[in-house]
């Protein structure tokens, strides 16, 4: 018979380990974002010799190169607007589609739907090439505007996916009211259903805002002008022509990874939400 | 008045359409077109091949070698990563101390981008000046110090182990909501019916897990499969071609070689290929839940 005993010293054992696999996963989490800190603090002498986490004195004036010098400022406020314009299109658009899709009559509604559908499911690897052969054709390679249209088409059969069964779902009385009080289609989607939709939204602003601000391959490809460039792709180009200055790089790593860290932590609850669906679309 | 109804319901979906169709189905079709051609992408004139790009696809040894290395990486994630995640799920899906801050950590590397995640490892794995070999000097192990991401034998291991650590929290997270939904009282019975931990996760957990297994099994392939921003970060697909991998190749043929036909139809033997093992593992998956 066993005792009471060994199973408290069994079921100790058994959390510590749990324990201790969590925590040490958690620090390979953290750590490497806090080595990144710490090598931006530093000098480029002191970088590839003091190998402690704390830097001999904290070189702020790193970030101000970067910014100014490295052209990080530039870069990130092209990555801001590059977010905002194309997470405000997606809403409109995706939002409007959504509602007609979720109550209003025409003949193919279904059809254009489930072609939306269709375009999460199927993989297109290198679809990249004939966008460049398109944005070229319009003449919109090498312009902002170009690469805002390319990234909303990006999240829109997302978004309306999750927009239009949250519609679906939502109490048909509160439009019935306002369509009797005289207010248009326009109206009813503007004044009700946006309203009524804040969580859901936040959702779709939240995944898309990530989506757009660690975006690649487009950007690389559509943007030849270093000014138009967001900071995914200035990063590459910088550490390929500064290759030594890791100060620096470190430091634009660190403006560009923290408006994410920011914006995960305050939206972490929406975060989770859209994986979970994302999976269930999937 | 029912005609001009009617198309005003048109005009909520006319913006997302008109979207859709010009950046989605233009190109989705011209991917096939351009398949058959030779082309610089800047001369007006195209040159009809037929299917010869994708015969010279066939015989593209460096093609099938990134389809080996990105498959390689592939079973690390799906091994490795996703062990790893549910592991970790299983251990927080019970009233633990810390179990949101671990949430919270552990969907870190993937909210990063892929190009601030490889630019920051690549400098941990310095081979002169970085952090992990000169930990293993200080432990006394300065033999197993090397140029990580440039030494042919361990580049792709070392990129398919940081793709996991980037990876494994999605993973996490849909294992989680998973675990969540099973009853607790399907545990309480089996307790009841005399099942110790291990049986009944074994009999309970197991088995009801196993659509959720299928789901990130699926999402995992697809998305390794295609990852390749990362390796642009770490490696830039070499030493030689020993971490290039298929998107990587596809940028290369239409930015190096400017040919555009070719890349157009490597981008559609791998779409196939993507579809092809996606269906697979569904229907393999079906047949699982059905036993």
């Amino acid at each position: 018979m066993k005792t009471s005993a060994y199973y408290k010293t069994k079921k100790f054992t058994v959390n510590t380990m749990i324990h201790l696999l969590l925590l040490v996963v958690a620090a390979s989490c953290l750590f490497p974002l806090l080595w990144m800190v710490s090598s931006s603090l530093k000098t480029q002498e002191e970088i590839f010799r003091n190998m402690s986490l704390l830097p001999a004195k904290l070189h702020f004036e790193n970030y101000y190169h970067a910014w100014m010098e490295g052209g990080f400022g530039r870069y990130f406020l092209n990555s801001i607007f590059y977010t905002a314009s194309v997470v405000i299109g997606i809403i409109i658009v995706s939002s409007l589609a959504a509602y007609g899709f979720s109550r209003l009559k025409f003949r193919g509604s279904n059809l254009l739907f489930y072609m939306f559908m269709a375009a999460m499911m199927i993989p297109i690897p290198g679809s990249f090439v004939p966008l460049y052969i398109l944005l070229n054709k319009l003449h919109l390679r090498n312009t902002a505007f170009g690469y805002i249209l390319a990234m909303i088409n990006v999240g829109l059969s997302t978004s309306i996916f999750m927009l239009k069964t949250f519609f679906d779902k939502m109490p048909k009385e509160l439009e019935d009211a306002a369509r009797i009080d005289g207010c248009s289609k326009l109206g009813i989607w503007r004044h009700v259903a946006l309203p009524l939709s804040g969580p859901v939204l936040a959702v779709v602003v939240v995944f898309n805002a990530l989506n757009v601000w660690n975006e690649y391959v487009l950007a690389l490809i559509i943007f030849d002008s270093k000014h138009l460039m967001p900071l995914q792709v200035a990063l590459t180009t910088f550490q390929g022509e500064f290759i030594t200055r890791y100060p620096l790089l470190m430091a634009g790593l660190t403006i560009t990874a923290i408006p994410i860290i920011i914006i995960y932590l305050l939206m972490q609850k929406y975060i989770v939400k859209g994986v979970t669906a994302g999976a269930v679309v999937g | 008045m029912k005609l001009k109804s009617t198309l005003e319901n048109y005009l909520f979906v006319l913006p997302a359409v008109a979207i859709f169709a010009i950046f989605y189905i233009i190109p989705f079709i011209w991917v096939f077109q351009l398949g058959l051609y030779e082309w610089d992408g800047i001369l007006p004139t195209k040159t009809f091949v037929g299917l010869g790009n994708f015969r010279e696809i066939m015989q593209d040894k460096i093609w099938w070698q990134s389809m080996l290395n990105a498959g390689y990486i592939t079973m690390i994630a799906l091994t490795f990563q996703n062990a790893l995640a549910f592991l970790l799920a299983w251990a927080c899906d019970r009233e633990i101390r810390l179990k949101n801050f671990y949430r919270m950590v552990f969907f870190i590397p993937p909210v990063l981008s892929e190009v601030v995640v490889g630019l920051v490892w690549q400098w941990i794995l310095d081979g002169n000046y970085g952090l992990l070999n000169n930990w293993l000097i200080q432990l006394g192990f300065p033999n197993l110090a090397r140029n990580w991401l440039s030494d042919p034998k361990t580049a792709l291991t070392t990129v398919a182990i940081i793709h996991s650590w980037k990876g494994f929290g999605w993973g996490f997270l849909i294992f989680l909501a998973g675990l969540q939904t099973i009853p607790k009282e399907l545990y309480e019975s089996a307790r009841v019916d005399g099942a110790n931990a291990w049986q009944s996760f074994r009999k309970v957990t197991i088995p009801l897990m196993i659509p959720v297994a299928v789901l990130v099994g699926i999402l995992t392939i697809l998305g390794t499969m295609q990852a390749f921003v990362l390796i642009i970060a770490m490696t830039g697909g070499g030493p030689a071609y020993h971490t290039q991998v298929p998107v990587l190749r596809i940028l290369a043929s239409m930015r190096g070689s400017s040919r555009f036909g070719y890349a157009c139809a490597q981008g559609i033997s791998f779409g196939v290929i993507l579809i092809v093992i996606s269906f697979i593992q569904y229907r393999f998956s079906r047949k699982a839940r059905q036993a």
